[in-house]
């Protein structure tokens, strides 16, 4: 039996979160600034090159995935801090490779002229057609390995901690009580981070992997690897990764949402069999990103639709029922913290269902590559997990002393979601009506629908600043909380 | 028409998660015990658990059995006869679509074999309204075989769909598809 207990984190760990939280504060308006410009660039609003385009583009796409890791790591590392002990060095390196890789990747694609997408699909990076030179893509595919091995140290680290208080990562997930009677599971974080450690060493390992071959690729060009399998390990490793961050995002709010309803978030069979499911299916979904490579195959493919079918029920079935069961008529006052951690919980839940329906093969063959791709991964990336992030951010703020007129919090909240909502909407009706994405310049009939994106991708960033504002008026130890 | 079934489906349905979070969101200032709430809560779950669990069975079911995937075979069963398929080259390359040949007739399943000869494009065919047909990638080292039938003979557009460089946005291509 394992006997719980709350470690109090040190003053340096609560100010490595509050360095956390600045960087992904930081960075996530930069970049949702380029997303702005993007919109408003294929609106017809603003003129600006293509070359311009695809950088800011390659750079949002690479850096929103890099932020929300960071912001993930953030709320993983805090609340799986109460439960074993991390090294804080481990975390502080992993910003700080964030931060050199981040400023690494915006001067090798905004000075160096890379812009081969978050995607570097082989042979791009080397192929680049007079569009930049190859130091420019070694510097880009450079700072994302330095980014990469950060976080490959950051998981290890918290591997080597759970190993040291549970044992074993099947206990740490729970296995003798999902599979026998032990009647103490692990709480619900030491079960997530456990998840997101096995799945995400996997995904980097194979991340890494291509991005030294297209390196070496770069130096040698007859060092090359078959573009199918690249494509395969590149996927991989960005499906992964993403959804990892989503995993780590959520610990916030099976942390939280029960100390503000006073309702226990039980780990009990259900519950992780969900994450053991979502531990298999995270790795083995994958391929529904490769639905139209006929060449792959026809198997894995069918077995990707098939998966991402299933990936979706634990999703829906324990984790926003969860949330929706642990805050029903619970006496909840509602509060910004709640409040965003709830709309996450929304938008993650709500994203899934284009999601899956973009993973139908038959589909998929008129939706892929669409604008109906970036309308499901916004809805549970930017309404979803940035949600959870802000809502996990708030409630540090608050607890360190953050006050700022209750109006304003309402106002940025709705701002925030108003936005979120039509930005993705947005997309979805674009994808449905065959808008390309990644286009940096609109027939004419694609352009109204632009400007809508453009004008709700503006209240995203007015909402987003305004939540951020209210932060940094009463930033204070991060760590207040405790 | 399976875009505009996919919209209405998520709307439905995201529709349904909305009204969902709204009503307990509404709720969450009452109060109630929670034993009552988990042991009411964890019979509706499974139900849906059954729901979802039977729909994406049925859904599987029935669009697995329709797949883009074009067969070995170079004809198709039209019409009560064997209509064999006209073959196409498509070629990509930065920033243009060859097709060999450029004749295409319609009613008769085309089977377009495509491939690149630099990096990874996107071959998607649009019709003159600029809805997205069919596509599937276009990759150096391999060729994609995709079938597919126009019904009307019209102009044709093709948009590149894979990001492959600055001038991505402008690799377009246009055929003709004849009634003979």
């Amino acid at each position: 039996m394992i006997i719980q207990s709350n470690l109090v984190p040190t003053r340096g760990a609560r100010q490595a979160v509050a360095a956390y939280l600045v960087v992904f504060g930081a960075v996530l308006l930069l970049m949702m600034v380029l997303g702005l410009l993007m919109r408003l660039n294929q609106g017809g609003l603003v003129t600006l090159p293509a070359e311009f385009f695809y950088q800011s583009m390659t750079v949002h796409g690479t850096g929103m995935v890099g932020v929300a890791g960071v912001g993930g790591a953030a709320v993983l590392w805090y609340f799986l801090g109460r439960h074993v002990r991390l090294t804080t060095w481990v975390f502080v390196l992993n910003l700080l490779t964030f931060v050199v890789g981040a400023g690494m990747i915006m001067a090798a694609d905004f000075i160096g002229g890379f812009a081969a997408a978050w995607t570097f699909l082989f042979p791009l990076p080397a192929k680049a057609g007079g569009q930049w030179e190859p130091w420019a893509a070694a510097v880009h595919l450079g700072g994302l390995l330095l980014i990469g091995t950060g976080f490959l140290l950051f998981h290890l680290d918290t591997v080597r901690a759970i190993l040291g208080r549970y044992g074993s990562l099947t206990r740490a997930l729970g296995w003798p009580s999902l599979f026998g009677s032990d009647p103490e599971p692990p709480p619900p974080t030491v079960v997530a981070s456990t998840m997101v450690a096995i799945a995400n060493t996997l995904g980097l390992v194979f991340g890494a992997s291509v991005l030294v071959i297209s390196l070496v690729n770069l130096m040698v060009p007859q060092f090359a690897i078959d573009a199918m399998v690249a494509k395969n390990m590149i996927y991989f490793f960005g499906h992964v990764f993403i959804n990892a961050t989503i995993y780590m995002a959520v610990i916030a709010v099976y942390e939280l949402l029960p100390e503000y309803t006073g309702r226990p978030w039980k780990p009990n069979r259900p519950f992780l069999a969900a994450w053991t499911m979502s531990t298999i299916l995270v790795l083995a979904a994958y391929p529904h990103h490769l639905l139209m490579d006929f060449g792959m195959p026809r198997w894995l493919l069918i077995l990707g639709q098939i998966l991402s079918y299933v990936s979706g029920l634990p999703i829906l079935v324990v984790t926003a029922f969860g949330a929706l069961m642990i805050v029903y008529r619970s006496g909840l006052r509602w509060d910004l913290p709640a409040g965003l951690l709830f709309i996450g919980v929304f938008g993650w839940a709500a994203g899934v269902i284009p999601a899956i329906i973009d993973a139908t093969i038959i589909v998929n063959s008129v939706m892929h590559n669409t604008l109906w791709v970036p309308g499901h991964f916004h809805s549970y990336l930017l309404l979803g997990q940035v949600g959870m992030l802000l809502g996990f951010a708030s409630w540090l703020g608050r607890a360190a002393g953050a006050r700022m007129p209750s109006r304003f919090g309402i106002a940025a909240f709705w701002i925030f979601v108003a936005g979120g909502i039509g930005l993705t909407q947005s997309f979805l009706y674009s994808g449905h009506a065959s808008v390309p994405r990644r286009f940096a310049e609109y027939l004419p009939e694609w352009i109204g629908q632009a400007r809508i994106g453009a004008l709700s991708a503006a209240l995203v960033i007015l909402g987003t600043t305004m939540l951020m504002a209210r932060l940094v008026a009463g930033s204070g130890p991060a760590g207040g909380a405790r | 028409m399976v875009q505009h079934v996919a919209w209405v489906i998520t709307l439905i349905a995201m529709g349904a998660v909305a009204l969902s979070f709204l009503w307990v969101a509404a709720r969450a200032g009452e109060f109630a015990e929670y034993p009552g709430i988990v042991e009411r809560a964890y019979r509706l779950r499974k139900v849906l658990f059954v729901v979802l669990l039977v729909v994406s069975g049925g859904v599987s079911v029935l669009t697995l059995g329709e797949l883009p995937y074009a067969t070995a075979s170079y004809g198709t069963p039209h019409e009560g006869t064997f209509r064999p398929a006209q073959v196409v080259e498509a070629v990509g390359s930065r920033w243009q679509w060859e097709l060999s040949p450029g004749q295409i007739v319609a009613g008769r399943p085309v089977q377009f074999r495509v491939t690149s000869t630099d990096v990874t494009h996107g071959f998607g065919i649009y019709d003159d309204a600029m809805h997205l047909l069919a596509q599937t990638q276009a990759m150096p080292g391999y060729t994609n075989v995709l079938t597919y039938t126009f019904q009307r003979p019209g102009t044709y557009h093709l948009l590149c769909l894979e990001y492959c460089g600055v001038a991505h946005h402008g690799m377009m291509g246009e055929f003709t598809v004849t009634s003979h």
